[in-house]
């Protein structure tokens, strides 16, 4: 078989192909084209991350800026003008603690503000599927066992002698772990979810929230300790000069001291206070609010995650191992993970949509499919160019809803006229469609913006371009189908 | 052109034939523990006894990163202490854990999994959801005509 002088060459590059598993050459080349992005790059969520991934914050940070600053201007007045005298009149170790309190307070706030509440990577593509098959046979298998079905998309599982139902997450394509919920703002899972707080910027839930509630308590304890000192400052100088003239030096600071301290002992001594009863009897705001595991839904409602005493609840809490990122932010995203499906006419199509693959194939498909089958049911095409779709005709209506409206009628067509079709269609795309796409896209926007992956205004030539190139590609696809 | 076309083809398709996933399992919390149960698609390739062993291995270790015990409140008071500046220079115990699940993922894979064409995927890598096996075709092993 060697023999063959022209089929050598092939020979060896097929020996070199399939004795490499991880690697081979033209995947090598393949990477080299490409720069390599890191995992937050691409996070599906609606996360902001800083300093190359370090840092991972919710999407509206507006609040934090203003918890920051309210902490360093009180806590900076305090020091600039209580300060001095009291370390002179009574002891310095009041600034000292102050100090220190301040340092303690700032650090825990920026450790919960940054750090990766627990985020659940979302299912990869094969997960998604198999769980797909699963829940289809669930729902055929179920009814006629024991007379309760749960409902489609749920288990129920057991702990500790309670019933847990776990929902699955139509976004994330998983079912979520007990205690797991998504939360809306930042679209994500996040484990032991907690709540979301503007005030820290971010998700509070598994990693983070000894965090949080080190902050408040530190917070509440700092708001005290200022307060206290200033009142003491107040005190000690209206004993030496009179009330009203040791007010006069600088009434605006001192009031806005007090209605700072005063409405910040109120909410945040308070919400201490609530944390320190949610960390003692082990659940989560969410569980709270919701009345979970309260005696009134049942005598036997109990909660099953409890370690039996408020002492190892708080060790628990506050002590307890702290598990790692399970995002990887700053890991690289790996080139083999964003391999398009096997059935490609040619390479060429897949390289510049490199940063796209990492989607689900068959959903960029079927945006695919979509665009096709609309942009050839246009009104706005030649009729003579129209085979699309075994030859359904057009009537040519001018509005919206007539590529729509026949979308339906087109989606029905058997696979055998379709590579035919979307030669001449592609045809069709690149000459006129672009005026008739961007109308569908604006009425189509809820919908196709995640598979597509662009956050870009609809009318700029740049999305006009890709649109185009959206459209090649899905034709291109279609045709290897 | 054709013909590396059909060899990609052909390696994708001997690559990888299915993929099975042990899901989590939640019976004792929210602690990491995967199902033991035995998936149907591996029957062929391995015995039961040598997946459950190896299942039954990882859980442990993995109960052994999240134990709550005086190792771990002694770590946690001493970062609490430090703010937490401790884990620029040190890591954390579960972290130490999840290396050695690795190393453990490793060896299993190199010995066991690896000679009967299966592979199996550290779940750090999946989220910590499933511990994925893909399934390889039994031609892609050195048939290289």
């Amino acid at each position: 078989m060697l023999g063959l002088g022209v089929t050598e060459p092939m020979r060896e590059c097929q020996y070199s192909e399939i004795s490499v598993v991880a690697s081979s050459p033209m995947d090598a080349e393949h990477t080299k084209r490409v720069p390599r992005r890191r995992k937050w790059e691409t996070f599906p969520g609606r996360n902001k991350f800083y300093c190359n991934g370090r840092i991972m914050m919710a999407k509206q940070t507006g609040v934090f800026y203003l918890t920051m600053v309210l902490i360093v201007v009180t806590s900076g007045l305090f020091f600039a003008f209580d300060c001095p005298f009291l370390a002179t009149n009574l002891t310095p170790a009041i600034p000292a603690i102050g100090g220190v309190l301040f340092v303690f307070v700032m650090g825990m706030l920026f450790r919960a503000s940054f750090s990766d509440p627990g985020v659940l990577p979302r299912a990869t593509p094969d997960e998604a599927a198999h769980l797909e098959r699963q829940i289809g046979e669930d729902v055929a298998n179920g009814p006629g066992q024991g007379g309760y079905r749960p409902p489609p998309r749920t288990r129920e599982v057991i702990i500790n002698g309670q019933t847990v139902k776990l929902k699955y997450c139509f976004t994330c394509k998983i079912f979520r772990p007990p205690r797991a919920s998504h939360c809306s703002l930042c679209d994500n899972c996040v484990e032991r979810f907690d709540h979301h707080c503007p005030w820290v910027g971010n998700c509070v839930g598994r990693r983070n929230y000894r965090f949080f509630y080190l902050f408040i308590l530190s917070l509440s304890l700092l708001t005290v300790f200022i307060f206290a000192f200033v009142v003491t400052h107040v005190i000690l100088r209206s004993s030496q000069t009179g009330f009203l003239s040791a007010l006069k030096d600088s009434p605006a600071r001192y009031l806005f001291i007090v209605v700072v301290c005063f409405f910040s002992v109120w909410s945040i001594v308070g919400l201490s206070g609530f944390h320190t009863y949610l960390i003692g009897s082990n659940q989560t705001t969410n569980e709270d609010i919701k009345g979970s595991w309260s005696s009134k839904r049942g005598k036997e409602n109990y909660n099953p995650y409890s370690y039996g005493s408020i002492v190892a609840n708080c060790c628990a809490a506050l002590c307890g191992p702290l598990p790692p990122s399970l995002i990887d932010r700053r890991g690289f995203v790996r080139p083999d993970a964003a391999r398009p499906s096997p059935r490609s006419n040619g390479t060429s199509a897949y390289v510049s949509s490199q940063p796209r693959t990492r989607m689900c194939d068959q959903d960029q498909c079927i945006q695919s499919t979509k665009f096709v089958l609309q942009a050839a049911a246009t009104p706005l095409l030649h009729n003579e160019l129209i085979t699309v779709s075994g030859g359904h005709s057009l009537s040519g209506k001018p509005s919206l809803g007539g590529p729509c409206a026949s979308l339906p009628a087109a989606q029905h067509t058997p696979p055998g006229p379709v590579p035919n079709a979307t030669w001449e269609a592609e045809a069709l795309v690149r000459r006129d469609q672009e005026k008739s796409l961007f109308r569908w896209r604006a009425s189509d926007e809820v919908s196709s913006p995640p598979s597509l992956g662009h956050g870009n205004p609809l009318y700029d030539p740049a999305s006009q371009d890709s649109l185009h190139q959206d459209s090649v590609r899905g034709l291109v696809k279609l045709s290897s189908v | 052109m054709a013909e590396t076309h059909s060899l990609q083809d052909i390696r994708q398709q001997a690559t990888v034939a299915a993929k099975v996933f042990i899901q989590r399992d939640y019976t004792s919390g929210t602690m990491c523990q995967f199902q033991t149960k035995f998936p149907t698609e591996l029957e062929t390739r391995i015995d039961k006894q040598q997946f459950e062993e190896t299942v039954r291995t990882l859980n442990n270790l993995y109960a052994e990163a999240e134990k709550l015990g005086g190792h771990s409140y002694l770590e946690g008071c001493l970062a609490c202490l430090t703010a937490y500046t401790i884990f620029l220079c040190m890591e954390t115990h579960y972290e130490k854990v999840l290396k050695k699940i690795a190393k453990y993922i490793q060896e299993q894979n190199d010995k066991i999994y690896a000679p009967r064409g299966l592979l199996l995927t550290d779940p750090i890598e999946r989220g910590l959801r499933v511990i994925e096996i893909t399934i390889f075709e039994d031609r892609s092993t050195g048939s290289g005509r």
